[in-house]
């Protein structure tokens, strides 16, 4: 186990639509063993202490399923790690003497709140604009009537993984939201619970990712990179047949 | 000494509940339109719920303090949901999940709740189905089952190990339709601070928006409580950071009565703590003990690395002091069983606070793939975390507190003492008596959120629907709002110099030790004591920086802190209360000649429901009587 002294470079914002900054902290004697947010922890105590504001910033679970961290660290959505959030990214990949730059989620259509939080309502609204199967409570017919193969379920399951961190946004150099609109719209798709309004799910999810002003997608691939579930850009051909279909069929 | 009626329906155990159903009052379509009910919470329970009620057509209004809906703490949920299907054709039925649930928690529930767990179960699973949640599928394209602790069949459904994401991302999108078409108004980054209450009738909240930090008055006609569990009053635990209390606490203080406080299920499988700094422990899904094989070395301090450790010198005490569940025993069996050998000297890793599971014998009988098919997820985890690969060498795992049986207590319609409140999911004392099953968590949150409360809400509206909406003006809002205004006053111009982590770390050092896996009278008793000091200091010393009228995450903390605080002395005096061992709740001057748990039905067949009686006043504790009707009390044996 060994330890680390750091300097942390953190974009700091009082509010939103204030003016931020970089900002330089020290942090000395961390545990090798602590998850990066714990190093956060260490830096926000110490802030308290001298009566300082601390770093706000978004977390909740620390097990990188709820999708609530969002962090770039060093240039990276969620870190060096592949397929990691930053809650699970631990200390023992930083070196003794290291500066990380921490900022938040960079893309227009999440504004900044403060410091690293950012407002990211719009993935809600694009799953408002269709990113559900129409069933009421109690109207369900019995779970095995409707056979799935463990093929097309895997498949299904591979796209509904996803967190809804928008790590995906922040890689992109247009901020687009396709890994994350087609996710939930492939998953759908795949399903026979979907097809009843897989049409109208398509047009109507993605043209709320357009109104909420991401940008288009152009095949660099950096989402299915960052993303912590790995969610292949196959899922964006995916999306992209399926709103091609749906308006070819009107 | 209060009166508490159950309200449990006359008839045959298994008829009650359709009975119910189809002699409830009923609200007209018209009526529906014009009430309104607050939801505060967007989990399981509270997601399914407000979805239903606006799907019926009543007005919702649903509050989380998370950044969207969907991050509630249920979507950590791994394992999976128990539902008595009976697909497997392994002798399933209604009557045993119900049994296996009422024996699990060890005689302390309600049986008539629990029986219409068990009858709704099946109905979650179409639900969620219908939804799309993907369920894991047979290669023939059924549902696919694993089985669970403390039971004999295979019922359980599952998602891999994301079981608990894939329900509540459902529940979302059913909340999400809703959102869309109007008919809920959803509030993200509110934090209910109060539950006002009006003519004895709770009919609204304070909340506080956590971003301007501007306090809001809402009014419903019913107030539904879905705020989770309170496990992080140990400090650590395997919830979410921002898991608390408060909204439960506040609705105590208003005379919902609490059930249950000390009922605490401390899980068997996490990964241990490794330094002073962590935050919080990982679970690792109990599924794993499925196949994983549990031991400790046979020799005291033995310090060889697990993989040089020979066969004849490994001690799967699981499997030796239980035969018939072996690794499957229980949660809380499977804990104290881990204590027990790392207390006696057998413990392994750096700080001897951990045992091996070993999944060696696994990998040799169904080969990596399949392993990796069952676990991958849950493999990388531990990997990520710990830095090293389960393939090649055990776990180490210990217990962590994970769930909390004891809550808001409520009558068979999930009401609580307080007319219109009602409490949902983990926040009610719930259906899981002394001991939750694995697996069962998930299924009762969507029980209540989209089976039961929807129903049982109409009894209480139906004669309500004369109530006009009551302005917010009302002074009961009025007062609510200021007491909520002035504790955050008070916590910021406070000057102290400690922060309020540190408070949070010292109470959740006092629980673990006194009020954890193995209790006793000495250490209640001080515990009491020790905790009143913490309160007295923390409204001395702690700094809460920041401001009220912007987002200031310390502040909330505070506040949550400061309930835990109270919250924990109610558990402590609970714990101290019930001399009986039951379920979760161990008291050492309980226990048998072998050191398994003693019950005392002749003294204890009851539910503690703690009447609050002021600040700095001693609580009163009542109680309902348990009634068993359909099954034969036994000591639990797993042997």
């Amino acid at each position: 186990m060994g330890t680390l002294n750091l300097t942390l470079k953190i974009w700091r914002q009082d509010g939103l639509n204030k003016p931020g900054g970089f900002k330089n902290y020290k942090v000395d004697g961390l545990n090798t063993h602590m998850s990066f947010l714990e190093m956060l922890d260490v830096l926000n105590e110490q802030l308290v202490n001298e009566d300082s504001e601390p770093v706000a910033f978004d977390h909740d679970c620390r097990e990188g399923i709820c999708g609530m961290c969002s962090m770039v660290i060093d240039g990276r959505p969620h870190g060096l790690l592949d397929g990691t959030t930053t809650c699970q990214l631990h200390m023992r990949f930083f070196n003794d003497g290291d500066t990380i730059t921490i900022e938040p989620w960079r893309a227009k259509p999440f504004p900044i709140i403060k410091d690293l939080i950012v407002d990211r309502t719009p993935l809600d609204r694009i799953i408002q604009a269709g990113g559900y199967v129409s069933i009421n409570t109690g109207s369900a017919p019995d779970g095995n009537v409707i056979p799935i193969s463990k093929e097309i379920s895997e498949d299904a399951f591979d796209a509904a993984a996803c967190i809804g961190c928008g790590a995906c946004v922040a890689a992109c150099k247009n901020a687009s939201a396709s890994l994350f609109t087609a996710a939930k719209i492939s998953q759908l798709a795949l399903l026979p619970q979907g097809q009843a309004e897989r049409k109208e799910r398509v047009i109507g999810m993605v043209q709320q990712m357009d109104k909420e002003g991401f940008g288009h997608c152009t095949n660099t691939e950096a989402c299915e990179a960052e993303c912590p579930q790995g969610i292949s850009v196959e899922y964006i051909r995916k999306m992209n047949w399926e709103y091609h279909c749906a308006n070819i069929k009107g | 000494m209060s009166i508490l009626n159950s309200k449990i329906p006359e008839g045959q155990l298994s008829e009650k509940w359709s009975n119910y159903k189809s002699t409830v009052p009923l609200v007209s379509p018209g009526n529906k339109r014009r009430l309104e009910i607050i939801v505060i919470g967007t989990g399981l329970a509270g997601a399914s719920a407000s979805s239903s009620l606006a799907e019926m057509g009543y007005n919702v209004k649903t509050f989380c303090f998370q950044d969207s809906p969907r991050r509630a703490h249920s979507i950590a949920a791994q394992g999976g949901i128990n539902a008595a299907k009976n697909y497997q054709n392994d002798g399933d039925s209604v009557f045993r999940l119900f049994y296996d649930t009422i024996k699990g928690g060890d005689y302390r529930s309600r049986e008539a709740n629990v029986h219409r767990l068990a009858e709704v179960s099946s109905n979650i699973i179409d639900q969620c189905v219908a939804q799309g949640v993907p369920f894991a599928r047979e290669y023939g394209g059924t549902l696919d089952n694993r089985s669970f602790g403390g039971v004999q069949v295979s019922r359980t459904f599952y998602a891999r190990g994301q079981t608990g994401q894939q329900l509540l991302l459902g529940a979302y999108s059913a909340l999400s339709r809703q959102i869309a078409k109007g008919s809920v108004t959803m509030y993200n980054r509110h934090e209910m601070l109060d539950i006002v209450k009006i003519d004895g009738k709770a009919r609204g909240v304070i909340v506080r928006n956590l971003l301007t930090g501007e306090y809001e008055r809402h009014f419903g006609h019913a107030v539904v409580l879905a705020t989770g569990g309170y496990g992080n009053v140990f400090y650590l635990s395997t919830n979410a950071m921002a898991s608390n209390t408060t909204a439960i606490w506040k609705a105590y203080k208003k005379g919902a009565m609490f059930g249950n406080p000390s009922f605490t299920q401390i899980h068997p499988t996490c990964i241990p703590v490794s330094g002073d700094y962590q935050s919080k422990l990982t679970l690792m899904s109990e599924s794993l003990r499925n196949d994983g094989r549990i031991w400790v070395p046979k020799k005291q301090g033995d310090d060889r690395r697990a993989e040089d450790i020979p066969e004849d010198e490994r001690d799967y005490y699981l499997e030796r002091r239980y035969p018939a569940f072996g690794n499957l025993v229980p949660r809380d069996v499977a804990s104290r069983a881990a204590k027990e050998r790392c207390d006696e000297g057998y413990g392994v890793g750096s700080t001897k606070l951990a045992v091996y599971l070993d999944f060696k014998d696994a990998i040799k009988r169904l080969g990596q793939d399949v392993v990796s098919a069952r676990y991958g997820n849950l493999f990388e985890m531990y990997e990520k975390i710990t830095g090293e690969d389960p393939y090649k060498s055990p776990m180490r795992i210990y217990p962590a507190v994970h769930y909390t049986m004891g809550g808001l207590w409520v009558d068979y319609n999930l009401m609580t003492t307080v007319q219109g409140l009602y409490a949902i999911g983990e926040c009610n004392y719930s259906d899981h008596g002394a001991n939750r099953l694995g697996a069962s968590a998930l299924m009762q949150g969507l029980a209540d959120g989209y089976f039961v409360l929807p129903y049982t809400i109409g009894e209480y509206l139906s004669k309500d629907i004369r109530t006009p909406a009551i302005s917010t003006d009302h002074e009961a809002f009025e007062i609510a709002e200021n007491e909520a205004r002035d504790q955050n006053t008070r916590l910021l111009n406070n000057n102290g110099s400690k922060s309020v982590e540190s408070f949070h770390r010292d109470l959740g050092a006092i629980m673990w030790e006194n009020c954890g896996m193995a209790r006793n009278k000495p250490n209640l008793t001080s515990a009491i004591s020790e905790i009143q000091s913490l309160k007295k200091e923390f409204w001395e010393k702690v700094r809460v920086p920041g401001r009220d009228d912007n987002l200031n995450p310390e502040l909330e903390k505070a506040g949550r802190v400061a309930d835990f605080i109270e919250l924990g002395e109610l558990m402590v005096r609970d714990a101290l209360d019930r001399s009986e061992s039951c379920g979760g709740h161990f008291r050492e001057e309980s226990q048998t000649e072998e050191g398994e748990a003693l019950r005392d039905d002749e003294n204890f067949k009851f539910t503690s429901a703690w009447e609050y009686k002021g600040d700095d006043v001693k609580p009163v504790r009542n109680k309902e009587e348990l009634q068993f009707e359909a099954v034969e009390l036994t000591q639990r044996s797993y042997k």
